[in-house]
């Protein structure tokens, strides 16, 4: 291999400084570090919202409803929903990869404020304890879906005010990462860096930092006012004192759809990332997938109001929404067709990584034009808060942003933690992955059409078959996820050592050892060409 | 890349800074004299006057006039952002 | 980690000016909230605007504007390294900031004293938009109130680096990116003077 020989720097992992173990990572301003402690403290989070949904479709084989109370019931997918949007969707990639490969792939040494970087994940951390001790202390777990809607979530007497200060906070992280990634992409791209001699990964994570600064306080904003009606009554919400819940779920939205794009943009990016590598080819129409990147961003913020078609909002709004929800569709589909062209008369290498990416193309198109259906007024009134839409953002959510977070693990493994995990443990556990979450996922839809609504404790003894369906269907989703990570967990203790480049990947994170020097660099690299240059291979 | 503008070699002196304060100081004269000629008169005030002052603010006070076009136009994609939610949300709101 | 010597002003700057984007959208957000509910009472809003202390506000705004003047020939003195001035300036600004919130805290104990504050049996009796003219009044001023405390505790860090010479004529990063914050605040106060003092 041609590995850089002899570094003089030792491994990132090695603690140099005074500083020892548990102390030294606390501590840490290395953004590579930091974007491990992301990683750890995400999937811990990650399984405790995957035990809670388990729990939850339990609950609908009806036996175990002697166990679970509709209240709890009620606080179950309350805080599945906030555990998995806010701690794990939301800030996922940008946290743990966008940490950990940013500064790498643009040739830089760290991010620009490092140590800002270590008090996000704080501010992470902090929300995170707060949204579980919401849980336990006050009047009970919340109970009002992970959209706070007013006026319940102003009257309800659990702990909604906990768990929105948690969100507050969380959003404060969300806020620093993106200002902290921005001006890094401005200002420390080695040189000949040029913008478009960037991965895509970066443009991606730039479109996402800047959603993340305009959408974010917009909920920040919101949160407070709930907080200070239930502490204070200020009543702008409150309709007996002449508030609008129309205008909270206004506000909501404006940050919460354009949210789903600092989810799923990041994972496009890796995608992008990962299938030139395994095709052996540069990337089809490198410009057009940065543009949508950023058209993406621009777009998704403006169509927030399509979550709210059946809310008594003005016939213009409802057309207008309409028509801009079906536009933000152009853009997506752009990437895909470039996707698909990439892999067309490619040498493609058959790794774990590519058949994750190809389950993330295929798992957001259904995702995504289950979503394009919803855009229709008419279809999107008869389907509305059933379980259609659950079904569908869990295919954009967790077969999107999800599939590309384990495609992007499975990618950067070797080069993070410097192991090889085993292939064949990875491929065999996709198979009940896959078959379970369409099993859950697509039964769900089939449940919305039917008339089954979300959010509900009970169902109607017609529905009961495919609530089966669905349940059995996470058990196999449960089943492939614990494989998929006991196999990770394994090879980062007892893999073999990986290759410094064992992908053929030609982006700058594959021309460093595995895993890498605590400088990333030895010498800041100049750069003179684009990013995915493959010479002359597979010809 | 025109980012890389450091600040301009040389730096205004106090007697720009001291002129725009006097400036902000009659503009705000204006808009209340403008608020107490009647409704109409005091929304035009609000809605001209105010992000005047406000300009003058950005860009003398807060420097904006002494950097490259990156800071500019960051501002500038904030506001459009915020005028755009602004609008959509009018979109509801004045046909309902 | 000791590698990073390098130092990049102009990265500092961009850096607060994208914390001063979400400064905005965060205000821009109840601002959008504001003109939402003006639209629905503007009966109402006129009438509580009426109620409000005009002069007290107005004052303010002279206060708020010439504590931005201070700062930014703070800034104009370190540039030429005239400690004792610079000093001078920022000391004016704190006195300033401090004058803004002690009115402020006057026209709010009057409000308290009329029996308007958020949830009070007074305020229930009013007509609904008055209601929420009155509960955005408190949230506005009050989210504002104590942005102008974060600014005067950073400004007063910032009086004692230039005095200990952390800020000085070769490196004010730090003195500007507190000034444009306490400039940022002020651009606030510009707006919801008309707002609310000059609504009626």
């Amino acid at each position: 291999m041609s590995t850089h020989a002899a570094t003089a720097q030792p491994s990132y992992l090695v603690d140099t400084g005074t500083r020892k173990g548990l102390v030294a990572w606390l501590t840490t301003t290395d953004h590579k570090r930091i974007g491990l402690l992301y990683l750890y403290s995400m999937m811990t989070f990650f399984f405790v919202a995957v035990g809670i949904g388990f729990v939850m479709r339990l609950v609908q084989l009806t036996t175990f409803q002697k166990l679970i109370t509709a209240q709890t019931y009620n606080a179950l997918f309350t805080v599945h929903g906030v555990i998995m949007i806010f701690l794990f969707v939301v800030p996922g990639l940008p946290a743990i990869f966008g940490n950990f490969f940013l500064p790498i792939l643009i040739g830089a040494k760290d991010v620009s404020f490092p140590r800002l970087n270590l008090a996000s994940w704080y501010f992470f951390m902090a929300g995170a304890i707060l949204a579980v001790l919401s849980l336990f202390t006050g009047g009970g777990a919340p109970d009002t879906g992970w959209t706070f809607y007013a006026p319940f979530s102003l009257k309800t007497g659990t702990n909604v005010s906990l768990a929105v200060f948690a969100a507050f906070i969380l959003g404060f992280s969300s806020m620093l990462t993106g200002i902290n990634f921005i001006t890094t992409i401005h200002r420390l791209r080695a040189p000949g860096m040029q913008w478009f001699r960037m991965p895509l990964m970066c443009w991606a994570l730039y479109s996402t930092a800047w959603i993340q600064l305009l959408a974010t306080p917009i909920l920040a904003i919101t949160l407070a006012l709930v907080i200070l009606e239930r502490f204070f009554g200020i009543g702008i919400f409150d309709p007996a004192k002449g508030g609008d819940p129309l205008l909270y779920q206004h506000l909501f939205w404006i940050y919460s759809h354009p949210a789903v794009y600092i989810m799923i943009l990041p994972a496009m990016g890796a995608i992008s990332e990962i299938l030139p590598t395994f095709a052996k080819r540069p990337i089809f129409g490198y410009k057009a997938i940065a543009f949508s990147s950023m058209s993406i961003a621009g777009v998704g913020s403006l169509v927030w109001a399509h979550h709210m078609f059946t809310s008594g909002m003005s016939g213009t709004a409802l057309m207008l929404f309409s028509l801009l929800t079906m536009i933000v569709a152009v853009p997506s589909a752009i990437k895909v067709f470039n996707w698909v062209s990439t892999l067309y008369k490619g040498s493609i290498d058959f790794q774990p990584p590519l058949l994750f990416a190809l389950t993330f193309i295929f798992l957001f198109c259904i995702g995504g034009l289950t979503g394009v259906m919803q855009g229709a007024l008419a279809i999107n009134v008869h389907i509305h808060d059933t379980y259609f839409i659950v079904g569908h953002f869990h295919y954009v959510m967790f077969g999107g942003t999800g599939m590309a977070l384990f495609a992007a693990l499975l990618y950067w493994f070797p080069k993070m933690w410097g192991k090889m995990y085993s292939k064949k443990a990875i491929y065999l556990s996709w198979f009940p992955m896959f078959i379970g979450f369409n099993m859950l996922y697509f039964g769900m839809m089939i449940l919305g059409m039917m008339g089954m609504p979300r959010r509900y404790y009970v169902h109607l003894p017609q529905f009961h078959t495919m609530h089966v369906i669905t349940t059995v269907g996470s058990w196999f989703l449960i089943l492939g996820l614990l494989m998929f990570f006991g196999a990770l967990l394994y090879a980062i203790f007892k893999g073999e050592k990986a290759e410094d480049n064992p992908w053929g990947g030609v982006t700058l994170e594959w021309t460093i050892p595995s895993p890498p020097p605590l400088e990333n660099f030895e010498e800041i690299p100049t750069i003179t060409r684009g990013p995915y240059h493959f010479e002359q291979e597979g010809k | 890349m025109s980012e890389h503008a450091e600040h301009a070699a040389e730096h205004p002196g106090y007697g720009t800074f001291i002129r725009i304060w006097v400036i902000l100081l009659i503009l705000t004269g204006c808009l209340v004299g403008v608020s107490h000629l009647g409704q109409t008169a005091a929304v035009w005030g609000l809605l001209t006057l105010t992000p005047l002052k406000a300009g003058l603010v950005f860009y003398y006070f807060m420097h904006l006039k002494y950097e490259g076009p990156l800071l500019k136009i960051v501002v500038l994609v904030t506001l459009g952002t915020l005028l755009i939610f602004f609008a959509l949300l009018f979109s509801d709101v004045a046909f309902r | 980690m000791t590698g990073h010597v390098h130092r990049d002003d102009f990265g500092a700057r961009l850096g607060m000016w994208l914390f001063l984007v979400t400064e905005m959208v965060l205000f821009g957000g109840l601002f959008i909230g504001y003109s939402y509910m003006r639209y629905r009472y503007p009966a109402e809003f006129h009438h509580g605007g009426s109620e409000l202390n005009a002069t007290l506000g107005i004052i303010n705004t002279l206060v708020l504007l010439t504590s931005s003047l201070t700062v930014v020939l703070a800034i104009v003195a370190i540039q030429r390294s005239e400690k004792k001035r610079a000093m001078a300036c920022l000391g004016a600004t704190l006195i300033l900031g401090l004058t803004f919130l002690v009115i402020k805290a006057f026209e709010w104990g009057a409000k308290f004293h009329h029996g308007l504050y958020p949830n009070s049996p007074h305020l229930a009796t009013l007509p609904p938009g008055e209601q929420v003219f009155y509960g955005l009044y408190f949230t506005m001023t009050g989210l504002h109130g104590v942005h102008v405390i974060v600014g005067l505790a950073v400004l007063g860090v910032m009086l004692w680096w230039v005095a200990t010479d952390r800020v000085r004529q070769d490196r004010y990063v730090h003195l500007e990116n507190s000034g444009l914050y306490w400039h940022l605040v002020d651009v606030i106060w510009i707006f919801l003077l008309p707002l609310f003092y000059l609504a009626a």
